[in-house]
């Protein structure tokens, strides 16, 4: 069973959407026990870095996900602010401390004369190959964002993309995916992509 | 590059499909649902999907679950949005951003406190606009009451207070199908920093060309044209394309 992570942020329908058209079996919970009985764990979510982290430890739910997530090593997905709240800190109204469970920081995009938020298709371009981009036909995908994590370690970028400035859109560490653009909106390559996800153990 | 997305835009009145011209003789042309697949299988960019009758009947939560059922394109969802309960309520069914404009006129903190709630990125302040005595002026609920605001004034305001997108749709034109009010959308486009969505007008393959390049739009929308000819979105875009406007095929 999938669990989406239902914490106040976000497009919870659209990911369930998506999974339940891939046929998984998914739940949109904040309940511990669902937590603790999936087998893959999805942190979506839209909106600003500061609520979405005080409404994850606020709730309790950070603690029950790094209990799953660091040390029972279960798969984990955070999409869009799911992976912006992997970092260190943000900064996003004001700097918040974040999950830190991929080392850096979420960061404003540079984006020169284009305008912000970044939203609409873009290329990505894959830096280091990875299970997750397996079989992908299409490297563009759907953005709407205005901040991304910028990991300290070069080796968790798994690819980038290019507004402005080039960008970290997919990251990884062990267990540990996210992904800045949405996959759930990305049509057959985000359903891929999903798919791909729902493959690790 | 990012891609200058083309978007189709679906109203619905009395639970039909409806097109209207200049915001009033709302024409029954059949089916959401159809168009909706229609447009899934089509794979285009995105989708706005708007229910004219939720302002005074409320939203329709059924309505709205089943169209994005159907919806692996980012979707807008919008009409009666009035509160940050309804903007919750939408972005939980399935939106990926929510159109606001007459609770926006009337209790403009909506745009704000929904920016710093849910994030800028899925707030999308939709501006309806025509020209009056030489000024584009702000009109709400639905093209019936003229406010205080010029377009520009308040394409300025909503962006400070944080709206992620503009959906901007020029009253004049709509459904005329002799294209885009380019002053209009070159004016709001160059005051404001943030995306502006070109509506109301599209009705060749040239009037799309003009606003991204005079209007300087960072998308574009349209509905009569894939209505009432046998324009497709890919047909446009492989026209962008063709004339040096990155798009999605």
């Amino acid at each position: 069973m999938i669990v989406i992570i239902d914490y106040g942020m976000g497009n919870t329908g659209s990911v369930k959407n998506a999974l339940e058209f891939l046929g998984a079996d998914v739940l949109v919970s904040n309940n511990r026990d669902d937590v603790k009985m999936s087998s893959h764990l999805i942190l979506p979510g839209v909106g600003s870095f500061g609520d979405g982290i005080s409404n994850l430890k606020e709730s309790g739910l950070a603690n029950i996900l790094e209990e799953e997530v660091l040390r029972g090593r279960k798969p984990f997905l955070g999409i869009c602010l799911g992976m912006q709240l992997l970092a260190d800190e943000g900064d996003e109204g004001g700097v918040n401390k974040g999950l830190g469970w991929i080392h850096g920081r979420t960061v404003k995009i540079r984006a020169g004369i284009n305008k912000l938020p970044h939203i609409g298709w873009n290329n990505i371009k894959v830096k280091s190959d990875n299970k997750i981009l397996d079989n992908i036909a299409s490297n563009v995908f759907y953005f709407v964002h205005s901040y991304y994590l910028q990991p300290d370690a070069e080796k968790c970028v798994l690819a980038t993309s290019e507004y402005g400035e080039e960008f970290p859109v997919v990251v990884n560490k062990d267990n540990i995916w996210g992904v800045q653009f949405h996959p759930e909106k990305s049509q057959k390559s985000g359903l891929q992509f999903l798919k791909n996800f729902l493959k690790q153990r | 590059m990012l891609k200058t997305r083309v978007i189709p835009c679906l109203t619905i009145k009395d639970l039909r499909l409806v097109k209207s011209v200049n915001f009033s003789e709302h024409r029954n042309i059949g089916s959401y649902i159809s168009a909706v697949r229609v447009f899934n299988s089509r794979d285009v960019d995105e989708m706005i999907f708007l229910d004219l009758d939720a302002r005074k009947d409320g939203i329709k939560k059924w309505l709205l679950e089943e169209i994005s059922k159907e919806c692996f394109m980012p979707l807008t969802l919008g009409g009666g949005v009035k509160s940050l309960d309804d903007i919750n309520l939408l972005l939980r069914i399935g939106a990926d951003k929510v159109s606001i404009n007459t609770s926006a006129i009337e209790t403009p903190d909506i745009i704000s406190e929904g920016a710093k709630k849910f994030g800028s990125q899925c707030v999308v302040s939709s501006i309806d606009a025509r020209l009056i005595g030489g000024k584009y002026k702000v009109f709400s609920a639905g093209g019936k009451s003229e406010t205080s605001w010029s377009a520009v004034d308040w394409a300025k305001e909503v962006e400070q207070r944080g709206a992620g997108e503009i959906f901007l749709t020029s009253i004049d034109k709509e459904g005329l199908m002799e294209g885009y009010d380019l002053e209009l959308v070159k004016s709001v486009s160059d005051a404001v920093n943030i995306p502006v969505i070109a509506c109301g007008g599209a009705g060749k393959l040239d009037d799309f060309i003009l606003a991204i390049k005079i209007g300087r739009a960072s998308a574009v929308a349209a509905a009569s044209i894939f209505q009432y000819t046998q324009m497709t979105p890919r047909n446009i875009k492989e026209y962008l394309v063709e004339n040096g406007i990155e798009a999605r095929l």
